[in-house]
């Protein structure tokens, strides 16, 4: 019993990592360069295979093959600790979240915790540590400065982000993410209840708050995974790359993938909060047959590379805050919005009983 | 002093950001769509496409040596491209041409003319300065190289990319 699940697990976390996250995440490096390129009215890479898409391949051969060079004057221990912990945290995230229904009447969760979303804030907010951590111990004043600038850039927003999720739990009254998923299937997406009891309106009432959450829990991901219009630590052009200014090879490239592994785990726990995780309206779950099973785990990647679609559009398009603005929109707006937004939500409830 | 910047006044509209960033993402929908479907078309695929036809008249690319009608180099090693040239780009050894040569009223040929393409700015005051018009800044601007050696270029490929120059000057031909 305890062997099946043990192998049955490995062979997930092998799976998820190995063969969707991982290329995934050199893809959305590639999707990166591309798109903005076709923003800007040119082709970006497309030299490398058939439309450049190899790219992400030579890219890393390079990585892999250039000097790894250590500055004199840093604190060699938490020099290489701190690409470790850029990368790290965003891939343990995805653990909890449920990136599909059941294949062969095997769960396509990692691990089902009763503790979800806590655990995702919990591991999420260490990558804060990879970031502050190689900015000081490059003993150099750019990186420390964005080190510094992200220590307090991910304080501010931790609080949003929090508080934005709040109503959802309110609602479904459980923190595993597999129940909310659950939840979401019988009585609709939370931002677009168009399924279950879809022609009750106090759920289109509720979907007004629910919005107002997606929106202040994306811009705080935003925030969070140092997406353009708040990526004030690395900043090229003030700080000269900010924190990872004095890291080379393939520490470089922890902390750049990291970024983008923190993009996918991101948007991964916001599919499954707002958008209805795997579900798709008219798609059976995966005990009606391996192929529902698979679709289902299609449609959860799916909407994740919507979502970084999202991501990368914006930030092609916005320029960056200010510091001080940066701050003012944290404290004295996100802030603010969320916690209106759950006492809105609770208005509800209590008035209409649901 | 300092002097304070007028500041526009924003209505609600303007400082609520959002219409502001959603008609800048429609924009930047519109550019990646266009892209997509091929209707804008901005850039080349250089080393296969070039615009080599549509170079101007004006354009200074590498710096070249070149013959007259008579297939003498029309540089007389007076060193004037040497003195202006601002990154001392050009070393020349000046030569004496023999009594019996049928040039020999020019006096000077160069024996050796290195332009250092690592140094060349592609200025073209070597252009202007030459009084026998022999230095003309021509349409190549591809130099390549492994070693800062074969950077130089040598008298010998400065003439091959300057080749012959008909007319402008006439001052050394027999008739005269």
């Amino acid at each position: 019993m305890y062997s099946w699940l043990i192998l049955s697990s490995l062979a997930k976390i092998v799976g998820i990592l190995f063969v969707v996250i991982l290329p995934m995440v050199s893809y959305t490096v590639y999707a990166e360069r591309r798109v903005s390129a076709f923003i800007q009215d040119r082709p970006g890479p497309n030299r490398v295979g058939p439309a450049g898409l190899l790219q992400p391949i030579a890219d890393v051969v390079k990585l892999l093959i250039k000097e790894d060079f250590t500055p004199a004057g840093v604190n060699t221990f938490y020099y290489w600790l701190a690409p470790c912990l850029a990368m790290m945290p965003s891939i343990i995230t995805i653990a909890v979240v449920p990136f599909g229904s059941t294949l062969f009447d095997v769960p396509m969760v990692i691990a089902d915790v009763n503790i979800g979303i806590l655990w995702v804030f919990a591991i999420g907010s260490l990558g804060v540590y990879g970031i502050v951590i190689g900015g000081w111990a490059s003993n150099s004043k750019y990186p420390f400065l964005g080190g510094v600038r992200s220590s307090s850039q991910m304080i501010s927003y931790e609080l949003s982000l929090g508080l934005a999720v709040i109503p959802i739990f309110m609602l479904v009254g459980k923190l595993r993410l597999t129940d909310v998923v659950r939840y979401q299937i019988d009585h609709g997406w939370f931002i677009a209840p168009f399924i279950g009891d879809w022609a009750n309106p106090v759920k289109w009432l509720l979907a007004i708050p629910m919005l107002i959450s997606f929106f202040v829990f994306m811009v705080a991901m935003f925030a969070e995974t140092n997406r353009l219009p708040f990526d004030l630590p690395e900043a090229e052009q003030e700080l000269a790359g900010g924190y990872h200014t004095e890291y080379s090879s393939m520490k470089f490239a922890l902390f750049f993938l990291g970024e983008y592994t923190a993009m996918i785990a991101g948007s991964a726990v916001m599919v499954t909060l707002f958008l209805g995780g795997w579900h798709f309206p008219g798609i059976p779950d995966g005990s009606h047959g391996w192929i529902f099973g698979l679709t289902n785990i299609v449609v959860f990647f799916a909407k994740v590379t919507a979502l970084l679609f999202f991501f990368i559009w914006v930030r092609w398009t916005l320029p960056r805050f200010r510091y001080d603005q940066l701050m003012r929109l944290g404290w004295l707006f996100f802030f603010e919005l969320a916690l209106v937004n759950i006492f809105l939500v609770a208005g509800i409830l209590a008035c209409f009983h649901v | 002093m300092a002097i304070p910047a007028s500041r526009p006044n924003l209505n609600w509209r303007e400082r609520a950001f959002l219409p502001a960033i959603v008609s800048g993402l429609f924009i930047t929908w519109r550019h990646f769509v266009r892209y997509i479907f091929g209707r804008t078309k901005v850039t080349i695929q250089y080393p296969e496409q070039t615009r080599d036809a549509d170079l101007p008249d004006y354009y200074r690319g590498t710096p070249a040596l070149v013959k007259d009608e008579q297939g003498r180099i029309r540089c007389v090693a007076c060193q004037l491209c040497e003195f202006i040239c601002p990154p001392r780009a050009i070393k020349i050894l000046p030569g004496e041409i023999p009594t019996d040569d049928r040039f020999a009223k020019v006096e000077k040929y160069p024996e050796e003319f290195d332009i250092d393409m690592i140094r060349c700015i592609y200025c073209g005051m070597c252009e202007e300065v030459c009084p026998e018009q022999a230095i003309f800044l021509r349409k190549d601007y591809v130099v390549t190289g492994f070693t800062r050696e074969e950077m130089v270029h040598r008298k010998d490929k400065l003439l091959e990319i300057g080749g012959v120059m008909h007319g402008v000057v006439l001052k050394w031909n027999d008739k005269k």
